[in-house]
């Protein structure tokens, strides 16, 4: 039944411990047939392929039964497309005995222009928890707080298999992962059937310099955090491939990088565009990101590069197990093979002590500099984010106070609070906006800044309240760049509010002047 | 809105220019009419104070004796200088009230919080025709469809009975909804005791003088050494001992919250909760919606801010609706 689906929905969403949330799934998966368990795992990690529902066609197919204007005021509420139309979907439906294998298929059988109306129908006969459950299944993203790789261990611990080995094969397999589960409950081990898998990457820890001082300098490396994507080019057997770090394939929007991989080999790197020497804005990175295919035009004034961190595999040897101090002297062989123009190496920062490394991250030499990368010379290359091998020490963020104009209710967690703002600094005696940020805050704050926005509205445009100009926030970003795109020609990098400073009259905020004297 | 209009939203709150009086208002005045004895609607420190005889004893429990200047419990239709002012049941809490005023022909009903959703804990809500309908609009939305409280509760005891080692924490308000959720729980044949926080006792005192029947309760405090006591059993609090290390004393606890806003998810999440539990003392939006067709003002006019959705509701039924901006009032007081 659906609802058993709906359920494991509703308990994960629900629980916030990482540890119930993985007995809640090891439980489903012992309790559900194939290929049911495989379904919901797949959609859960978001492989499950179902794109002909859109969130435009749901949203038409609401319109049909609920005024827009309601629809459109209880969703700005709500913040979620799928919960707002299973509350807001007339009748209250009774328990449906629909099973997820037979959903699934519907949705990927019917032909498109068929598709609303199966699902109108499915809807009518489903109770509210079972309409979000199906919604969710059928638009995607089911983003229920639970992430691929949770569900990717939550199977690893209910087969009591090595979660590794379970990320290794897993771009090689397809939904409702039949021969997955048969391994779990004691079967034989899934052959790949990928070319050029995606590996699991090594993350980092944030660190600083109180808790740099105890460690010794000298068995460290240090390189700079660039502010790109991070990415895995993996080259097998003629098979070529671009992963984010995440394990999603973009080699199709970077064809320049994949024509320079020419090695066997798996090496980890950042990807920037870059001009020569000169390494562009990440915005000039955005632009290449997320296309089906790129003209030749961008190719030319885009270049994409990677600038290479480590190396996991080189010439048919495993080199994870091997020390970072080993892997980075075959990493330094191995670039010298390959087109300079497309693959560099991330140099290695000379410093003796913290505070000669500290004076280097206080004057980066480039703005696309995120910060500092601090390696263990001994570290083997682990999956995920292992404490105690690689730091990052990221730049201190860049302050302005601002007051406060606008506001607009935010979506997912934050849904139903006023708690997207925008913000303005001085212009003469004149606010201008010159950023939006929507987290920073605590949840007390949040509450506190949602009483404040309902109740110092001056004016509404649409979802949007414009407040009483008196309350000052401090905000911190990331960077600054110039953009045409807004008014006050710069965009903030990453900003949020990060203190109320009800101490501040609003006539004391910074003024605009002081915003652009930070831009590089 | 024009100056002789029969009511004004003020900064303090709900000012009637006729009777020279105001309807809960937020911030001390000369004369106040209270609706119920929620801490935004009833606060202490006004000259004259008329309300429901159980609004006026909740208050000098919450406040001492000496909340108001004088107080005059609600009787029937009484006079106010031009105004005829009477008092009904809201079914929101113990002592709730609508104020119904009648002026220069006109008949007015000012709903304070209300909700038609029997209570075993107050007396039912009852209709009072009126030429303008002056209703909260806390949910307001068409998204708000309250379920049956009693399968909320069936949800919260298949809970007990799945988590026997686990203590099962409801977050819920001091007055009123702290008392419903337990009334429920009577009602579903719970008959184990019921441990409350320190802030709900006197209250709940309260309510058994005033025949609601709460049962066997008992302090939720824990002898050094016996956390164990507390596994299967069922723990009221208000919300704000949540955050505090109270909630560390029980085993393993289940935190519940019973609220209307739990029917959102994000809300529940926002505030750490495991079980939700959509429990509500207002007027969901079938409910409103019917209020308003079945009393069938000549106008109607939306407080608590969330009035978009009814305006628009009440445009598409050729009904005429008008906000009044109030300020000061919280979504589910403490």
């Amino acid at each position: 039944m659906i609802a058993g689906f709906a359920e494991l929905l509703e308990r994960l969403a629900f629980t916030p411990q990482r540890k119930r949330k993985l007995a809640h799934l090891v439980q489903f998966f012992a309790t559900r047939p194939d290929p049911e368990r495989g379904l919901a795992l797949a959609a859960l990690t978001g492989d499950l392929e179902l794109r002909s529902v859109t969130p435009s066609m749901l949203r038409e197919m609401v319109r049909a039964r609920v005024d827009a204007e309601l629809f459109a005021i209880s969703y700005d509420f709500v913040g979620d497309l799928a919960e707002t139309i299973a509350l807001i979907w007339p009748g209250q439906g009774a328990e449906s005995n629909a099973i997820l294998p037979d959903l699934v298929a519907e949705l990927q059988v019917t032909r498109k222009a068929d598709l609303p109306a199966r699902i109108a129908t499915r809807l009518d006969q489903m109770r509210p928890t079972e309409r979000y459950a199906y919604l969710k299944l059928a638009t995607g993203g089911l983003r229920v707080g639970v992430s691929a790789r949770l569900a990717r261990q939550a199977l690893a611990e209910f087969g009591a298999i090595d979660l590794t080995e379970v990320e290794e094969i897993w771009h090689g397999l397809t939904p409702p992962y039949t021969e997955l589960f048969a391994w779990a409950e004691g079967g034989e081990k899934p052959v790949s059937a990928a070319r050029a898998p995606f590996r699991p990457v090594m993350l980092s820890t944030p660190t600083d310099l109180d808790a740099l001082r105890p460690l010794d300098p000298a068995a460290y490396l240090a390189e700079w955090k660039w502010d790109g994507i991070r990415v895995q080019a993996v080259a097998e057997g003629g098979t070529r491939k671009l992963y984010s770090r995440t394990g999603d394939d973009i080699s199709a929007a970077f064809p320049d990088i994949v024509a320079a991989m020419e090695f066997e080999g798996a090496l980890d790197g950042e990807l920037l565009v870059r001009r020569g020497d000169q390494v562009a804005p990440f915005n000039d990175l955005q632009t290449r990101l997320g296309r089906k295919t790129v003209s030749r035009k961008m190719l030319g004034s885009h270049p994409a590069a990677l600038r290479l961190y480590d190396v996991m595999l080189w010439d048919g040897a495993d080199l994870r197990d091997q020390p970072l101090s080993h892997r980075r002297a075959v990493l330094e062989r191995a670039v010298a093979t390959l087109d300079p123009a497309r693959m560099d190496l991330s140099a290695l920062l000379p410093f003796d002590n913290w505070d000669a490394l500290a004076a280097l991250r206080a004057d980066p030499p480039e703005a696309v500099i995120e910060g500092l990368m601090i390696k263990h010379r001994d570290s083997p290359y682990l999956a995920g984010r292992i404490k105690g091998h690689w730091f990052k020490w990221k730049r201190d963020p860049m302050l302005v106070d601002a007051v406060l104009l606008y506001a607009q209710r935010g979506h997912g967690k934050r849904s139903g609070y006023y708690s997207d703002f925008t913000f303005g600094l001085w212009d003469g005696d004149q606010l201008v906006p010159v950023g939006k940020a929507y987290f920073g805050f605590t949840d007390a704050e949040l509450r506190d800044l949602d009483r404040f926005v309902r109740n110092n509205t001056v004016d509404r445009f649409g979802p949007v309240r414009a407040v009483a100009p008196t309350r000052v926030v401090e905000v911190a970003f990331e960077g600054l760049n110039r953009s045409t795109r807004h008014k006050s020609g710069v965009a903030m990098r990453f900003p949020r509010i990060s203190r109320l400073r009800d101490d501040k009259p609003a006539s004391e905020a910074d003024r605009l002047t002081s915003l652009l004297n930070l831009l590089p | 809105m024009q100056t002789d209009a029969p009511l004004i939203p003020r900064p303090e709150g709900l000012y009637c220019p006729e009777g020279d009086f105001h309807i809960d208002p937020v911030r001390p005045v000369a004369r106040a009419l209270i609706t119920h004895g929620h801490a935004d609607h009833a606060r202490a420190g006004h000259g004259a104070v008329m309300a429901t005889r159980q609004t006026l004893d909740i208050m000098a429990l919450r406040y001492g004796a000496d909340f108001a200047g004088s107080r005059q419990i609600a009787d029937g239709p009484t006079r106010i200088n031009g105004v005829t002012v009477a008092f009904h049941p809201a079914g929101h809490v113990l002592g709730s009230a609508q104020i119904a005023l009648s002026t220069g022909g006109q008949r007015i009903t000012i709903t304070g919080d209300y909700t038609r959703t029997p209570n075993a804990a107050c007396a039912p809500w009852e209709a009072v025709p009126c030429d303008i309908l002056v209703t909260e609009a806390t949910f307001a939305l068409p998204v708000f469809r309250h379920p049956d409280p009693m399968e909320e509760i069936a949800k919260l005891l298949a809970s007990v009975r799945a988590f026997p080692d686990r203590a099962h924490l409801i977050g819920a308000y001091a007055l009123g909804k702290a008392q419903r959720v337990i009334m429920l729980l009577r009602a579903a044949g719970y008959d184990a005791p019921i441990y409350i926080h320190g802030a709900l006792t006197k209250l709940c005192d309260y309510h058994i003088t005033q025949g609601v029947a709460l049962g066997d309760l008992r302090p939720a405090t824990v002898a050094r050494g016996r956390k164990g006591d507390f596994a299967g059993a069922i723990i009221l609090a208000p919300p704000s001992a949540f955050a505090a290390t109270w909630a560390q004393r029980f085993p393993d606890p289940v935190i519940a919250f019973a609220s209307g806003w739990m029917q959102v998810r994000a809300r529940a999440r926002q505030r750490g909760v495991e079980l939700p539990l959509v429990i509500s003392d207002h007027v969901d939006w079938p409910q409103l919606t019917q209020t308003i067709t079945e009393l069938n003002p000549a106008e109607t006019w939306v407080t608590h801010g969330r009035e978009d959705a009814i305006l628009r509701w009440c445009a598409l039924e050729g009904r005429s609706a008008r906000p009044l901006a109030l300020v000061g009032y919280e979504d589910e007081p403490e």
